[in-house]
């Protein structure tokens, strides 16, 4: 076998862990180095914005089981600066140089901070990405409230949702005109408006927040509708961003349109300047920036998912890559979900591709939807609330649809 | 081949339906509840280890362990 000898993987969350282990279940016995930049090895991050802030779960439960026989070495606490792609080694932030002959790059995303105007106030103000910042605003919610909640995406819905549950007076503030709108669509996101008001969320749509209230502790914040809100404790949930600043100067190429990502081919690899895909360079995960089908025009987009899935789907076939083995394309569909006033949203696809929604199911005292997604006349995406039962079905229309395509990156 | 879901953990993803339909499944469409074989024949175990590494909340065990 013709793979490389040893190989460095920079990022030690879930995308790190499963494309290590992939790697060795693909046969890899060489040298296996995993760099994280935080103290603690891998863990699972759906948690920290659900049952870790209510405490129906500790940090600790959030641990990703380190496979037997994975036999790598870890390098925790350690964030890489740069990469040298030419002299294949990489730079860590304490001045160490590890060579590879096999990269994988897994450094996720960082949340977007308060993007101003002004500085904000030296306490009280929270994002949530990793661990720490979890238990902090776990610390923050057990003093009380209110908390203010700035974007009412996924993660600003779910601390909404913890929060109420909680007790806490919660004010949740998004531009966009209903809550998760750009992930689910404006049926959808209606619905769940609906539901968030219902359990006493004040959610004001519609409205940015103008400015931050508050020296030393935040006092609140002024919205663009000019009122004003009194909080304790903020949580910025902005969005997040990949964490490729290191490969700044790298030759890689960066997805700086859209999503930050390092842009890469199906199985992975990641593209050079030239467009060229790397056969020594692969990205999974939040950092990666793979080529989607847009059902309809039939071009491919490199999107940044995002998703907990495309770090666990993509694994094995970006070991492949990384060890010159022929590999199965792996046909994935994207999925995703949300756990929220006691709603278990369920998806796949891409529902934001879509130009057509298709309510099939909407029982509002159950609390049950069945939505499907639609761009022209392909199916693009599917959507559940408590009726998981109906997604498989979806999901494989989904693959049939998309994979008649080829794509040629 | 043995497979073990526990109940107490699932949270009704349906990635191992997704993974491994012959083996999971959701029984009764009322309570959206999951069943699924515990003795699939061997020729199911890719299918079933897909459905073990893509379950979020790691309920699905094969042949009693994590593996």
């Amino acid at each position: 076998m013709n793979g490389p000898g040893s190989v460095v993987v920079v990022g030690a969350g879930l995308a790190g862990l499963r494309a290590s282990t992939a790697l060795r279940e693909r046969g890899f016995t060489g040298g296996l180095t995993v760099v994280g930049d935080e103290p603690h090895g891998p863990y699972d991050r759906p948690g920290l914005s659900k049952d870790v802030l209510t405490g129906r779960r500790t940090a600790a439960d959030t641990d990703l089981p380190i496979p037997a026989g994975l036999d790598a070495r870890w390098r925790l606490g350690r964030r890489a600066v740069a990469l040298d792609r030419v002299g294949r080694r990489l730079l860590l932030d304490d001045g160490t140089v590890l060579g590879y002959d096999g990269l994988v790059i897994a450094t996720g995303a960082a949340a977007r901070p308060w993007p101003g105007p002004g500085a904000p106030p030296g306490s009280g103000v929270h994002t949530l990405r990793g661990r720490e910042d979890a238990l902090a605003l776990r610390r923050a919610l057990t003093k009380g409230g209110p908390l203010l909640v700035v974007g009412a995406g996924f993660l600003g819905s779910e601390v909404a949702s913890a929060a109420r549950a909680l007790e806490l007076p919660v004010t949740l503030v998004d531009a966009a005109r209903r809550p998760m709108e750009r992930a689910v669509g404006s049926v959808v996101g209606s619905v769940l408006a609906d539901v968030q008001k219902a359990a006493g969320v004040d959610l004001r749509l519609g409205t940015t927040v103008t400015g931050l209230l508050g020296r030393q502790a935040l006092e609140g914040a002024l919205l663009s509708d000019g009122t004003r809100v009194a909080a304790r404790t903020v949580l910025l949930a902005l969005g997040a961003r990949p964490n490729t600043e290191w490969l700044r100067d790298s030759g890689l190429r960066l997805n700086e349109g859209t999503s930050g990502g390092v842009s890469c081919d199906r199985r992975g690899r990641a593209l050079g300047a030239d467009g060229r895909p790397a056969p020594d360079t692969v990205v999974l995960g939040d950092a990666a920036a793979p080529p989607h089908p847009l059902p309809g025009d039939g071009s491919p987009a490199h999107l940044g998912i995002g998703h907990w899935s495309e770090a666990v789907d993509r694994a094995d076939s970006v070991a492949a890559a990384l060890l010159g083995q022929e590999c199965p394309a792996h046909e994935t569909v994207p999925s995703f979900w949300s756990d929220q006033f006691g709603l278990r949203i369920r998806s796949v696809g891409l529902p934001q591709l879509a130009d057509r929604t298709e309510v099939r199911e909407h029982d509002p005292v159950r609390s049950r939807m069945e939505v499907a997604y639609h761009r022209g006349p392909r199916i693009v995406g599917a959507l559940t609330v408590n009726r998981t039962s109906r997604l498989a079905a979806h999901r494989e229309r989904i693959k049939q649809e998309w994979h008649q395509r080829t794509i040629p990156v | 081949m043995k497979v073990h879901v526990d109940m107490a953990l699932c949270e009704s993803h349906g990635q191992c339906v997704f993974a491994a339909p012959d083996v999971f499944a959701f029984d009764d469409e009322e309570e959206e509840e999951l069943v699924y074989e515990p003795s699939p024949g061997p020729g199911r175990r890719a299918a079933v280890e897909q459905a073990v590494l893509s379950c979020p909340v790691r309920a699905v065990a094969l042949d009693g362990g994590a593996g």
